[in-house]
């Protein structure tokens, strides 16, 4: 019982009064997967020491949804279709266009549907219809989830009339566990190609479709209008879209990957 | 490495500590009386072990949201917030578990305390202390559902490096980056603190019996 009081007490204690000088960023798992926050925050703290950046890695539709409800004062998101709806609504008081990078079509060596090297993404993923071969959908509302989605209607497929199918998996969880299942089970997934990259050592999966235009990966900063600290996530996404961010975001990656990962927009 | 350590005992400690505080009082609360429907408690009681933590942190975010009733308070994405859920998913542990050790040990116990003169406090105390085994059992139990659990401090702690990250999201995300050793060995990290954890608490209780007290009993 005096145990437990001591541990009410240091409850109590552990509450902190007030967080002025943070800012909340809810973000996308591929970015925080990336390891690109890790070179981005420290960069945007040393020139804004009065801030201290706050990142929630979760999937775009997660994010929006704590956007929308005042939980974030910035979102860095890459959901277009779901954040024009989320700015429709009044959610938001800026939405600035950031970086991009690329989706790939990633599957096994052996390549059972035979898309190697088919630059129109939607033939490649009508052609793994119709040979009806394993197929991972991340199937969590994710802003690669709503890409591929796009990618089917723009192959004549009716995405609602694949549930259930049986080469088509839809696992709702995160973009590195969805290219670990599909490795494991010899299947085709979409991905972007910074995740991909950074998992690749350990995966049985090539790119197999890559360069169609509708593949482009964008992503936007949003401040939210609801935020706790509007004042910090004005200084965070102006920082971001400046010449500053922009060079930290150019670089990344180069010396891992020996390619950037990202680039900053506009061009 | 070592502030993930940390936070994940500070957390789950104090989670159940709070838990505690009120699960073994009720519990003893409940052992001495008889009701309609009393049952029927006890089978939810039960019930809770099953509840799922991704949804007490549903529950738990709700609350702490700034569009939720406690927005105010500004504790969403912060360590009291995962004690919080924490506390109320280890809560019917200690509560069911420490309620069937009471019960456990005959009502005659207090009886004949009774008789040879203790007061009622002294005698509910007196069959609290005979089944004092099984309720650092229950809170064993309890710890061992709040700091291996990870649906809920994702949700309402957000996992943040250095602020609400705790062993178990970090196992999460070192997986999700398909870095398997180090989740493995995150795992074990966790199992070994809950060994320590366990130990102490399974020494205090047998220390706590000295043989004075002993002698009192009987």
């Amino acid at each position: 019982m005096r145990l437990a009081l001591l541990a009410l007490l240091l409850l109590f204690t552990s509450c902190r009064p007030s967080r002025p000088e943070q800012i909340i960023l809810a973000s996308t798992t591929s970015t925080e997967d990336s390891g690109l926050f890790g070179e981005l925050l420290p960069a945007f703290e040393a020139e804004e020491p009065g801030y201290k950046v706050m990142v929630i890695a979760v999937g775009s539709g997660e994010a929006l949804e704590i956007g929308r409800r005042g939980d974030a004062d910035v979102l860095l998101v890459h959901s277009p279709a779901a954040e024009s709806v989320f700015v429709a609504q009044g959610n938001a008081i800026e939405r600035l266009p950031v970086m991009y990078n690329d989706f790939v079509i990633v599957g096994s060596d052996s390549d059972p549907a035979g898309i190697r090297g088919e630059r129109d993404a939607a033939a490649a993923f009508r052609t793994i219809a119709e040979q009806t071969q394993p197929f991972v959908s991340r199937g969590d509302r994710s802003g690669t989830h709503s890409k591929e989605l796009q990618l089917w209607r723009a192959a004549g497929i009716n995405p609602d009339t694949l549930h259930g199918k049986g080469w088509y998996y839809e696992i709702g969880q995160g973009m590195g566990e969805t290219l670990g299942f599909a490795s494991e089970k010899g299947a085709y997934t979409l991905s972007d190609r910074g995740t991909y990259l950074a998992r690749a050592n350990g995966l049985r999966l090539g790119v197999l479709s890559e360069g169609d235009p509708r593949l482009r990966n964008l992503y936007h900063v949003i401040t939210v209008r609801r935020a706790r600290n509007p004042e910090g996530a004005e200084a965070f996404a102006r920082w971001l879209t400046s010449d500053k961010g922009r060079a930290v975001i150019e670089t990344f990656g180069v010396e891992r990957f020996d390619q950037p990962l990202f680039r900053p927009l506009p061009e | 490495m070592g502030d993930v350590v940390r936070l994940s005992l500070f957390v789950s400690l104090t989670a159940v500590a709070i838990a505690s505080a009120i699960a073994i009082p009720l519990a003893s609360f409940v052992s001495v009386s008889r009701f309609r429907g009393r049952n029927i408690l006890v089978a939810l009681i039960y019930t809770g072990f099953a509840l799922p933590p991704v949804v007490v942190g549903l529950f738990v975010y709700m609350l702490l949201s700034r569009s939720g009733p406690l927005g105010g308070l500004d504790l969403l994405f912060t360590p009291t917030a995962m004690i919080l859920s924490q506390a109320i998913i280890s809560f019917p542990y200690v509560l069911g578990v420490s309620l069937a050790a009471i019960e456990a040990i005959p009502a005659e116990v207090v009886l004949q305390a009774r008789a040879l003169g203790a007061s009622r406090w002294r005698a509910i105390y007196t069959r609290l202390r005979e089944a004092r085994f099984g309720i650092v059992a229950s809170v064993v139990a309890g710890f061992g559902a709040a700091i291996s659990e990870v649906g809920s401090v994702l949700l309402v702690g957000g996992n943040v490096q250095g602020e609400t990250r705790v062993l178990t999201g970090t196992i999460m995300l070192e997986t999700r980056r398909g870095n398997f050793g180090p989740a493995i060995a995150m795992g074990l990290i966790l199992l070994g603190l809950v060994f320590m954890v366990n130990a102490a608490l399974m020494f205090l209780s047998k220390s706590g019996s000295t043989p004075r007290a002993r002698e009192g009993q009987r």
